[in-house]
Order: C-alpha cells, then sequence, then structure tokens
C-alpha cells in the first residue's frame, strides 16, 4: 500500500489510508497460511489440468494423462454392482420358482429385484404398485387372463401376449359388429346378457332367450359354457367381478362390435433370465396368484 | 488475555489498550491444594473412565457381543450394560441430551462453570498435557527462562520428549474412542497387525489430531474463543450462584505484608491480598481474577489454591479468593453474616426437570417392549376388488423380536367384519390365524394381505388392527391402520 503511516488508535494497526464517512480500512494482510493455501490450490490446478479432462475444445475436449471418462467410470461400478449381486442373483437363476417362493431369504431378493425392475418395465401399463388400468390388468387381483399359477405368470411374462414371439399367447376377442357377425341390435341383447351373467342389471325388455341363444351360437367357442372363460385363449371370465374393459352397456357393445386385443410385449431376451424369475415371483407374491 | 475495552471507552477513544492482540504464551505455573487434587482426582476418574470402559465385559449370552458399552453401527444397535437399544429407539439419546443440558444448568445454578473447570475433556486433557509439558520443560519461571533464552541441545531434547508424549496421548485417546466401535479385544489385535479397517485408522488419526492441536496447542484459545458454553452460561447464571470471586471487600486495598501489619498493630484496616500476583500465576487462562467475573474465568479453583497457600504464608485467613456469590459481598460489607441458598426457584426447577426426565426415560426402559410390530399400508393399489367381488388390502407388516432367541408368534386380524389375513410365503396350519417364526434380535418384514367380503352398508375406510401373540410366552404387540374400500 502506501507509503502513509497512518496507525488506527483502537486497534493499534496500520490502516490503508482509506477512508468513508469516517470508517477507515485497518491494513490486515491475509494470515500466511491463508495465503499458502491459495498458492497451493493454484498448483493444484496446473497439476489438475494435465492429470484430469479439463479444457474444452472444438471438438471434444483435453483428456489428461489417466485419460479419465465419467462413462468408463459408471460402467466399471455397474460391473462391480453385477459382480456383487451375481452370487446371489445365480441362486434366483438356479432354484426353481416354488423353491423360491418357500425360502425367505430366496423370497425376500425376488421381491426386491421384482420390484425394482417391474417399476423399470412394467409400471408404464400396469401402474407402480401393479394395479392396472382399463386395458390393462390388475396384478393385485385374483383374475387372471392367462393363467395366474407362478408358471402361468412366469411364461406370460416370457413370452407375452400376441407380442410377435413364437411361444407367445394368441386370442382375440373378434369384432363382431365390425366385421358384420352380428347386427346392432343382436349386439345389445348379447351385451346385456352379458351383463346378467356376473349379476349385473340389465335392459328393460331385454330377451334373456335370444341373448342366451346367440352367445352359445358366437361365444361360447372362446368364453366356455356359461361364460366362465378360458385361460388358453386368453378368454376372461364373464361371470366374476372383474372388468379389464368395463362393464356399463356402452363398453360392453364397444367391445364386441370392435374386438380387443391388448398387447402384453415379451420380455424374454430383454431381460435375463433370472430377473424375469423374480419378477413372475413378485407378481405372483403380490396376492393374487394361484 | 486481552483485557476488557468497555463501549465508553471506546467512544471516548482515551484508552491505549489494543483492541486486537496477538496470542499471548501462558505459562501457568504448578500449584497445591484442595481445588488441584480435586482436579487430580476427577482428571483420574475421567480419564480412566474413557480409558477403560471399552475393555470392560458384560455376559448377554450367547451370540451377542459382551462388551459393556458397545456402538455396533454395522447391526444397528448400541449396547450399554444390561440395556440395549435399536434405531427406533434412538430418542433415548434425545432424553439423555435433555438431561445433559439441564444437569449443566442445575451445576451452573448451584456453582457456576464446575463442567468446565473440572470436566470437560478439553479442561482435562489440557491439564494433563500441561502436567507434561511441566515435567518435561520444567515449571514456569524454568519454562519461562527457557523461551527467552537461545535453543540449547537440552532444550530442544525436552521439547521433543513433550511433544512425543503428547502425541502418544492424543493416539491414545483416539485409540480409545475406536474402542467403543466393535469388539475392543480383537480391534486391538486388527490394529496391531493392520488388519483393522481403514475407518478405524482414519478415526484414530482424527482424534490423536484433535486432541494434540486443542489440549496441546490451542489450550484456553478453545475457551475463550471455540466454546459457545460461556457466552450461555453468562446468560443463566443468577445473583445467588457461587463462582470463584475475589472478595475485594476483604483484599483491598492491597498493601505489603509489612504495611498491613504495621496497620492492623495500629487498629487499623488493611486489605488482605499482598499483590503477589500468584492467582495470575497459575491461572490455565492468564487472567486476573481480581478484576471481577469474567468470561476468561474456567472457574477451575487453582487460583484459590495459590491465594490459600499465601495467605497461610502470611498468617491470614484463608479463602480471600473462593466460590461466593455477590450477594454474601454485599452482606459482608453490610456487617451481616454470610448465607447460601442451593434450594431456591431456580434450582428446584431444575432439579425437578431432571427428575422428571430421569422417570420418563426409566419408565420407558423399564416398559419397552421387547416384541413389537409396524404397519404400512400399500399405497397402490391401496384396494384390491376380487373376482367374487370381496375386497382386499395389502400391508407391509415389520416385526421386531427384542429377544435374544426366536421365538413364535401368531398374527390376529381384528378388523372389517368377516376379515381373513394370509401372510405372503406362509402356509398356515389354522388359515384364519398364521403363525410365523421371528428370528432372535432382528427385524422380520413380511406382505400381509386382509380381505373381506363387500359390504355396501360399512364405512369406507374402517380401522384394522393387527395383533400379535408370543405363543410361548404370552407376550402381545399390536398395531393399527385402515382397511379401505373403493
Ligand atoms: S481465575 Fe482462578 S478459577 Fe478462574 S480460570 Fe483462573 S485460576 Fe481458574
Ligand atoms: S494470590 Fe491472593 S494475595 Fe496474591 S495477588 Fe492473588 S489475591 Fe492477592
Amino acid at each position: 500500500m502506501s507509503a502513509h503511516n497512518d496507525i488506527d488508535r483502537v486497534s493499534g494497526r496500520l490502516t490503508t489510508g482509506h477512508e468513508w464517512d469516517g470508517i477507515k480500512e485497518l491494513n490486515t494482510p491475509l494470515p500466511r497460511w491463508w495465503v499458502l493455501t491459495f498458492y497451493a490450490t493454484i498448483i493444484w490446478a496446473f497439476g489438475y489440468w494435465v492429470v484430469y479432462p479439463a479444457w474444452p475444445l472444438v471438438s471434444g475436449y483435453t483428456t489428461g494423462v489417466l485419460h479419465t471418462t465419467n462413462r468408463a467410470a459408471v460402467t466399471a461400478n455397474l460391473a462391480q454392482l453385477e459382480a456383487l449381486r451375481g452370487e446371489k442373483m445365480k441362486a434366483l437363476g438356479t432354484a426353481s420358482l416354488a423353491d423360491i417362493e418357500k425360502d425367505p431369504a430366496l423370497l425376500t431378493l425376488a421381491r426386491a429385484r421384482g420390484k425394482a425392475v417391474f417399476g423399470d418395465n412394467c409400471a408404464p401399463c400396469h401402474g407402480s404398485g401393479a394395479a392396472g388400468a382399463k386395458g390393462y390388468p390388475n396384478l393385485n387381483d385374483d383374475d387372471w387372463l392367462w393363467g395366474g399359477s407362478l408358471d402361468q405368470i412366469m411364461q406370460t411374462i416370457q413370452f407375452g401376449a400376441r407380442s410377435g414371439h413364437a411361444k407367445t399367447h394368441e386370442g382375440q376377442m373378434l369384432a363382431f359388429g365390425k366385421d358384420g357377425v352380428l347386427k346392432p341390435d343382436e349386439i345389445v341383447t348379447v351385451a346385456n346378457y352379458v351383463r346378467s351373467l356376473s349379476g349385473l342389471s340389465t335392459r328393460n325388455g331385454f330377451d334373456a332367450a335370444k341373448g342366451e341363444k346367440i352367445f352359445a351360437e358366437n361365444c361360447v367357442a372362446c368364453h366356455g359354457d356359461g361364460g366362465k372363460g378360458n385361460q388358453v385363449m386368453g378368454a376372461p371370465n364373464l361371470t366374476d367381478k372383474i372388468w379389464l374393459y368395463g362393464s356399463d352397456e356402452a363398453t360392453l357393445i364397444e367391445t364386441i362390435s370392435q374386438g380387443r386385443s391388448g398387447v402384453m410385449p415379451a420380455w424374454e431376451g430383454r431381460l435375463d433370465p433370472a430377473t424375469i424369475k423374480a419378477m413372475a415371483v413378485y407378481v405372483h407374491s403380490l396376492g393374487g396368484g394361484k | 488475555m486481552t483485557k476488557n475495552v468497555t463501549p465508553k471507552q471506546l467512544m471516548s477513544g482515551d484508552d491505549d489498550l489494543p483492541l486486537y492482540a496477538p496470542q499471548k504464551k501462558i505459562y501457568p505455573q504448578r500449584v497445591s491444594g484442595t481445588f488441584r487434587r480435586a482436579k487430580w482426582g476427577l482428571m483420574a476418574f475421567c480419564l480412566g473412565l474413557y480409558y477403560l470402559l471399552p475393555l470392560l465385559r458384560w455376559n448377554r449370552g450367547l451370540g451377542a457381543p459382551d462388551q459393556a458399552v458397545l456402538i455396533d453401527f454395522p447391526n444397528q444397535r448400541f449396547y450399554f450394560f444390561f440395556i440395549e437399544l435399536w434405531p427406533q429407539e434412538i430418542y433415548y439419546l434425545t432424553g439423555l441430551l435433555i438431561l445433559a443440558a439441564f444437569t449443566l444448568f442445575l451445576m451452573n445454578a448451584l456453582g457456576g462453570r464446575i463442567w468446565c473447570g473440572y470436566l470437560c475433556p478439553q479442561t482435562v486433557w489440557t491439564d494433563l498435557l500441561y502436567a507434561v509439558e511441566r515435567w518435561t520443560e520444567g515449571d514456569r519461571r524454568a519454562r519461562i527462562k527457557a523461551d527467552a533464552g537461545p535453543i540449547t541441545v537440552n532444550r530442544l531434547a525436552r521439547r521433543v520428549l513433550k511433544h512425543a508424549i503428547w502425541i502418544t496421548i492424543a493416539w491414545w485417546t483416539g485409540g480409545a474412542w475406536v474402542l467403543y466401535f466393535s469388539d475392543a479385544p480383537s480391534l486391538v489385535k486388527d490394529l496391531a497387525t493392520f488388519q483393522a479397517p481403514a475407518i478405524a485408522y482414519i478415526w484414530i488419526g482424527i482424534l490423536t489430531a484433535s486432541t494434540y492441536l486443542l489440549a496441546g496447542h490451542a489450550r484456553e484459545q478453545v475457551c475463550l474463543y471455540m466454546c459457545p458454553w460461556p457466552r450461555i452460561q453468562a446468560a443463566l447464571t443468577d445473583e445467588w450462584a457461587l463462582n470463584v470471586t475475589y472478595k475485594y471487600d476483604r483484599g483491598e486495598p492491597r498493601c505489603s505484608v509489612k504495611k498491613g501489619l504495621h496497620l492492623r498493630s495500629l487498629g487499623e484496616r488493611a486489605g488482605d491480598c499482598i499483590d503477589c500476583n500468584q492467582c495470575v500465576a497459575v491461572c490455565p487462562t492468564s487472567i486476573d481474577i481480581r478484576d471481577g467475573a469474567q468470561l476468561g474465568c474456567i472457574q477451575c479453583g487453582l487460583c484459590i489454591d495459590a491465594c490459600d497457600n499465601v495467605m497461610r504464608k502470611i498468617g491470614r485467613p484463608a479463602r480471600l479468593i473462593g466460590y461466593d456469590n455477590d450477594i454474601n459481598m454485599q452482606r459482608r460489607t453490610a456487617g451481616k453474616t454470610e448465607i447460601y441458598k442451593p434450594i431456591r426457584a431456580r434450582t428446584v426447577v431444575y432439579a425437578s426437570l431432571i427428575t422428571v426426565v430421569c422417570a420418563v426415560m426409566l419408565d420407558a426402559l423399564l416398559t419397552r417392549s421387547l416384541l413389537d410390530v409396524n404397519v404400512l399400508h400399500d399405497r397402490n393399489p391401496v384396494a384390491v376388488k376380487l373376482s367374487n367381488g370381496a375386497i382386499r388390502n395389502g400391508y407391509t407388516l415389520r416385526f421386531l423380536n427384542k429377544r435374544g432367541f426366536d421365538r413364535v408368534i401368531a398374527v390376529d386380524v381384528d378388523g372389517p367384519a368377516n376379515g381373513q389375513i394370509h401372510i405372503v410365503g406362509v402356509d398356515s396350519v389354522t388359515p384364519d390365524r398364521p403363525m410365523i417364526v421371528l428370528a432372535r434380535d432382528a427385524t422380520t418384514e413380511l406382505r400381509v394381505l386382509v380381505t373381506a367380503p363387500f359390504d355396501e352398508k360399512v364405512e369406507k375406510t374402517q380401522p384394522v388392527k393387527f395383533r400379535i401373540t408370543d405363543i410361548g410366552l404370552g407376550e402381545v404387540a399390536s398395531a393399527t391402520d385402515h382397511f379401505v374400500t373403493p
């Protein structure tokens, strides 16, 4: 600072000579340790430039002598994680589905793994808690289109439904109205008949006998006698209280006229076998499994 | 220590005291007497407790750690003699902290900063390192002389020895610390053979450094600048609290021994203080207690011992400096007798609060359940409709078995009318009363489903209560939640 030597009376220290409204600034140098630390950080920075990626260039960046990249670090971390999980996941891979459910440790593992994978892959359609939505089955209940045993659930996850996979579940709800198989008034009648199967109210003047006849001629083949459904065809049970698309008359008329053919993708090939197993166990343990 | 500058002095600018002074080196002198002895005793007790406690064994039976005091982070257990705490019981720590605060308040109301002077770890370790310093480098005079003189080999050797002992003590302090977190004998072995986890070495390093720096080098600086307690304490104290006080009513005017004798022989009044500065020489914060109560005084009582020794030599009554308060100062001046009132509103309130907190904690400890259950309702979906129209709710139940053995419990549900319970993964012999085995000293988490027929007449949400019963011991615990109908 300047060559004056104005000493502050109270502190007995030199001031910088600057004065604002009678307030003077003490000339208090930074502590030496602070200054040294500051220089050390500068030196450190130079070292850092050399060793690590630091400077952005026009296309790319300086990679530093270590060639560190975050991507490589993440990959390594993931590999480490896989190795860590490997042992346990191997146990899942070799155990049978039934054994997994009987072993508390394996069950916990399968449920945890299944839940995580479910959230990533299945939740978009079935919801995060597997509660389903219109057209997407609720996996918590006990109504299963393709069967609710462990093996059946596993099979559905593996190959899907109408997924295009060679072993996929096939089966279609035909479009009776669009294809001209049934006339509109017949559709209304059979819709009311279907409602009556599960104890729902029917339209005034609805002809039950006619409905039964139409049903027998067109629907029994898939939905079975009395509309109890057929899991081989994925044909829902029409006598229970659960409706995938809705049970009101308008929805039923739409279903019968337009047909339905929701798709469940096949997961084989996309998820490893142990994970698919874990998912089957998870879905089964949601409570609806048979 | 800088002398205090009053705002008035600052305003008038008529003081010659620097507001900021560089740290002065303090050379407290050795002293002997009642309070010094008390301090040695308390130091031995505190350090002994700290260094030896982790080595104490306590038989808890097979499979349980046999260390009396153990903080077991990996298994999330805290053991203190017969007490075993789980993470969800960490509120005991809150209770202990409240208790510690009230005890500190009570100590303060009775005798000022007793904590600072005798029990604070900073004081205890500083005192210990001071003792080492005196032993290696000599007492006050020798050290002042040595510091002023040139560096000699002898002096250097003493200094190196001092730091070596300091670091050894600091290292031992860090070593004892980590023993609280793992089985002490095996950890000692692992540490010695470099098999211990890195975290142990790191903590020993941290504690070694902090002990060495704080107790060895920062010393009174910690009390003066880093510790918040003096500020809080100043706000809590009252005129009844006993503090280390120079009884100026007795000591002033200061005069030499000779002059005092002379004055008294003439039947005139003479002060007892001979201005020998012994009280300042022994003070670990180097303050002059004769200036009155001040922040820098940690109330260690060493000046009392110093002055008592002086008084004994000159044949005057002891305790010119002693534990005293303003009220007695005034009463003596007015010729009245001294009175002490340890029992007064403030102390009674603190003592009762301490009693209440103790009672609550003891009650919680004695009646703490060794069997417990927590419930968490499924959020998505909240309720599921089954094909026969019945409604099912899913819950996650967490069972806590705090006993040292496995036990079988039955789970009952008191909930929706005709409700049925099913535990995922459990095939029950009695279908509506599943039984499960709870592993000892562990939590078990299970998914539980409750199904009830749909009934439009009942409320959309009804209370549901899970009741668990230990089949062998009959212990019962329960948790409540809701059963929801869509
Ligand atoms: S004034 Fe006395 S009691 Fe206070 S810190 Fe100094 S020696 Fe200890
Ligand atoms: S030690 Fe006692 S006599 Fe000596 S200066 Fe201090 S108060 Fe006075």
